[in-house]
């Protein structure tokens, strides 16, 4: 290319003063990036994606400086800018899209006048204009209504729209270069690709050049020119995303693009070529065992032998292992419904001296009337966008929350009648258990990992002395492929990985029946997704447990379950054996969910 | 914006335990030489209140008429007051009850106030309530009328002045409690505790209260100050402790009436005892909230 790049990072270096010395979150890194070009880099956490991001708006914080190289934008050095001039050119030439659009935008400002803001900022309008200016900007963005919209603060939006006014935020000035920081991380599919369709159009038909920052390689090549991928700071491969999704080069990009959930694939085909057939945490579970002088549990042998179990054994096979075809399912919910009181609704006096009955009901129905069951030994996907009301179920059948109506059965006995304050110290509540959806919020950042572990069976399982209690948390930590060195460590000392597993030996410690999986990996990068997943179902092969997995992957949940039920609106709209679900839906919106998941270039 | 996540990687090279936490204490008095100052300040209070009394050169209570009213010198370095009792040995002595007074009340305040306002902040509801209006009740009053009020009406004991500073601080302990527990009764952890079995008075005492523990230490190191001089003020004005006892605010109430006759030190000198207590604990509460909180840790 003759032309001066729009974007020229070269050799950039850039360190982080913190107390253990200096470090460098990013080294010696090139990119380019031509006049409407959309340019993605990708990369877990860790690998300095955001960091060089920050270096080219020159927003990174006050520990971090660029140490060295040059960021040249349109062949001014960024580097050397004055503030002043920095400040001109953010949000006029280059702008930005956050990850949390919620935090992104000042809860309390009107959303319009946020946009006007920047616009008279920019000298892009006048105070008498800007209005008028913004909600055309509104309109650009496919918010509906605009003109009501303009006086609608954040927390009145939902996540998407939000997304939406803080895109057209960014692109309110025209800018030449927009950097998306995992635009959609937090979305639901169906307002990811919407949201992503918009970006590529409104910056495709202004001729803008695009930076795409996310961890999701599927992402990245549906929608970019060229991938960029880093793994700790380093660029490892730039490619085109066709090429790299056929022939990846370097490593790293090929064990990230096997550890991504995708069609077509096994469980067993997320994990690295190199990884032996049996995970090695299973092997540690069988010397466990051993030693403890118990009986392996038969079904090991079966997973040892197939080195790629078909996580959907057609249903006739799975009668045949389970407990007897004809008895009562593990877990029976009928007509399960939960209400909550509808916000703003009048409240006694009021509602006496309304002038006439509202036109909605004051109760908001979370949970629908839905009825469902579980097997045992069965997994099944609990699949909804965000608001659909499986949380709420799963809260439910945990006996965290009670319900308005209907009944729940768990191993024979109604559990749905016991008030939830009263059920923590039940036996049952061995039973049903749950690994939660951020394992960082979920471990008391005060316990070490060993004494979270021990909490369930000092509370409900036989204790048994001191040493009883560390010797089963050491089981456990092997069964869950944790080093016994981590256990004293305290959960800011641990990985999201490592802190994953504390969280399944704490589920399993009691050996329940039923584990809830409340998007177990939604916080993880894919490469320990990958490994967690494989473990979860080693953990339940050999346990025989129960999943209930709550989701809003259907590419996880297929890898996982062997029946799944798609939920909308605290109702039920599908449910089957995953295959046939996945291959082909019945209801239009299991359809609108399966085509909202990005298809690579393939 | 995204925290910058490049750290999550490094943890195994942590040290743990309380190598660590002596580690990053010397990383914020590195940063920060103050807070070492402070530290070397309570040491020197500390030591004064326990072995005050075996190292003092003259008795705080034995008198020498004849040596009365001299200026600081050699002899007696903080000089004598009109009863020619040394004013460094009684300035020193006092610190052991001026000390134990704040220590015991902040006790009293944390276990009362600091168990409160966890529990309104964890149940809500009616516990909330009744707390809430509690402290609202409290704060009505200007507070050191208040434990004016409460010490006279209690009597006039070392005892109660402890007790009347504590429930003057009530409200801050009870509200600053109330928040930290009520921003995490949902958290994940508490609701795997649940899972794992534990009543709610459980959750409260073993899994929530551990946690707000390092904000209240530093509020406990931040009111350490107040009550001191809560406790000066009270004898000041003559309630609580009794003359002849050896007690910063009985000196200066003592010595301000020599004050326009040119005898300056008998107040001087026990006033700024308090004062540099009172310094050394808001220093040091500063510089334990840099130790605690997460966001300097940087």
């Amino acid at each position: 290319m003759s032309e001066v790049p729009l974007l020229d990072v070269r050799d950039l270096t850039v360190e982080f003063h913190t107390r253990r010395g200096t470090v460098r979150a990013v080294e010696h890194i090139d990119l380019t990036l031509a006049k409407g070009e959309t340019l993605a880099i990708v990369g877990e956490s860790g690998s300095g994606k955001s960091v060089t991001s920050y270096a080219v708006m020159r927003i990174l914080d006050r520990a971090g400086r660029i140490a060295e190289g040059s960021v040249r934008f349109t062949g001014l050095n960024v580097h050397d800018a004055t503030e002043e001039a920095m400040r001109d050119l953010r949000g006029r030439e280059m702008s930005m899209i956050f990850q949390n659009p919620r935090a992104a935008l000042n809860p309390i400002r009107k959303v319009g006048r946020q946009i006007a803001d920047i616009l008279v900022r920019h000298v892009q309008a006048a105070s008498n204009d800007a209005a008028e200016k913004a909600v055309e900007a509104l309109e650009q963005v496919r918010i509906a209504r605009p003109r009501e919209r303009y006086h609608a603060y954040p927390f009145e939006l939902s996540g998407g729209m939000c997304q939406r006014v803080v895109i057209a935020l960014a692109l309110a000035c025209r800018p030449q270069l927009l950097i998306a920081d995992e635009p959609t991380t937090g979305l639901d599919v169906t307002t990811q690709k919407a949201v992503m369709d918009l970006v590529v159009e409104l910056t495709r038909e202004r001729g803008m050049s695009t930076i795409l920052i996310t961890h999701d390689l599927g992402l990245a090549a549906a929608y970019c020119d060229r991938v960029v991928v880093m793994e700790k700071g380093h660029v490892v491969e730039t490619a085109d995303s066709k090429a790299i999704f056929k022939a990846p080069a370097h490593g790293y990009t090929k064990k990230l693009m096997r550890a991504t959930p995708r069609p077509g694939v096994t469980l067993r085909d997320l994990l690295p070529e190199d990884s032996p057939s049996t995970s090695p945490r299973l092997r540690g579970e069988v010397v466990a065992r051993s030693a403890a002088g118990e009986e392996a549990p038969p079904r090991i042998a079966t997973v040892e032998k197939a080195p790629h179990p078909d996580p959907l054994p057609a249903s006739g096979e799975r009668e045949k292992d389970g407990v007897g075809g004809e008895a009562e399912p593990l877990l029976v919910v009928e007509k399960l419904v939960k209400e909550y009181p509808r916000q703003g609704a009048p409240a006694g006096l009021k509602k006496l001296f309304a002038k006439r009955p509202s036109p909605e009901p004051d109760v908001f129905r979370a949970v629908d009337g839905i009825s469902f069951s579980v097997d045992r030994g069965e997994s099944v996907g609990l699949v909804g966008e965000s608001g659909c009301g499986k949380s709420t179920t799963s809260m439910m059948v945990m006996r965290l929350l009670d319900k308005t109506d209907g009944m729940i059965r768990f191993a024979g006995g109604d559990i749905g009648e016991i008030p939830a304050k009263n059920f923590a110290r039940l036996p049952a509540r061995s039973r049903i258990q749950m690994v939660f959806q951020d394992p960082t919020d979920s471990l008391n950042p005060r316990f070490t990992a060993a004494r979270a572990i021990a909490d369930p069976i000092l509370r409900l399982g036989e204790a048994g002395g001191r040493d009883a209690v560390r010797a089963r948390c050491e089981d456990l930590a092997r069964q869950v492929g944790l080093p016994i060195e981590l256990l004293d460590r305290f959960p800011h000392q641990l990985s999201g990985g490592q802190k994953a597993r504390v969280g399944i030996a704490r589920a399993i410690a009691l050996k329940p029946d039923l584990i809830i999986l409340d998007e177990p990996t939604a916080a993880l990068d894919v490469s320990v997704q990958a490994v967690v997943l494989n473990l979860l179902q080693d953990l339940k092969d050999t346990l025989r447990m129960s999943y209930l997995f709550v989701s809003h992957d259907l590419n996880v949940v297929r890898l996982l379950c062997n029946r799944v039920i798609v939920m909308r609106t605290g109702r039920i709209v599908e449910q089957g054996e995953t295959s046939r679900v996945l291959k082909a839906p019945e209801a239009d919106y299991t359809r609108d969910l399966l085509a909202a998941i990005p298809h690579p270039p393939l | 914006m995204t925290p910058l996540t490049f750290r999550r990687d490094e943890p195994a090279a942590r040290t743990s335990g309380l190598l660590a936490v002596v580690k990053h204490g010397r990383y914020v008095i590195g940063e920060n030489p103050v807070t070492g100052f402070a530290f070397a300040l309570f040491v020197v209070i500390v030591f004064a209140a326990v072995f005050g009394p075996y190292v003092v050169p003259y008795d705080p209570l034995a008198s020498d008429t004849a040596a009365a009213l001299k200026g600081p010198s050699a002899a007696h370095w903080f000089g004598t007051d009109q009863l020619g009792r040394d004013v460094f040995s009684r300035v020193v002595v006092a610190t052991r009850l001026d000390f134990v007074i704040a220590l015991a009340s902040v006790a009293l305040v944390f276990a009362m106030g600091g168990l409160a306002g966890v529990a309104a902040g964890f149940f809500g509801g009616w516990t909330d309530r009744i707390v809430g209006r509690l402290a609202d009740t409290i704060m009505a009053f200007p507070l050191f009328v208040l434990a004016m009020g409460i010490v006279a009406a209690l009597g006039n004991t070392v005892q109660n002045i402890v007790i009347a500073t504590a429930i003057v601080n009530f409200p801050l302990y009870a509200r600053i409690a109330r928040s930290e527990a009520n921003i995490r009764r949902d958290a994940g952890f508490v609701m795997a505790a649940r899972l794992s079995g534990n009543g709610e008075f459980r959750i409260l005492l073993a899994h929530i209260l551990p946690n707000i523990m390092p904000i209240m230490i530093v509020q406990m190191s931040l009111t350490m100050g107040y009550a001191i001089l809560n406790a000066a003020g009270l004898s000041f004005i003559g309630l609580g402790v009794r003359p002849p006892t050896a007690e910063w605010g009985i000196m200066v109430a003592e010595g301000a009436a020599f004050m326009v006759s040119g005898e300056w030190w008998i107040a001087f000198f026990p006033g700024l005892a308090l004062m540099v207590a009172v310094f050394c604990f808001n220093l040091l509460g500063d510089g334990l909230r840099d130790i605690v909180d997460p966001q300097r840790r940087t």
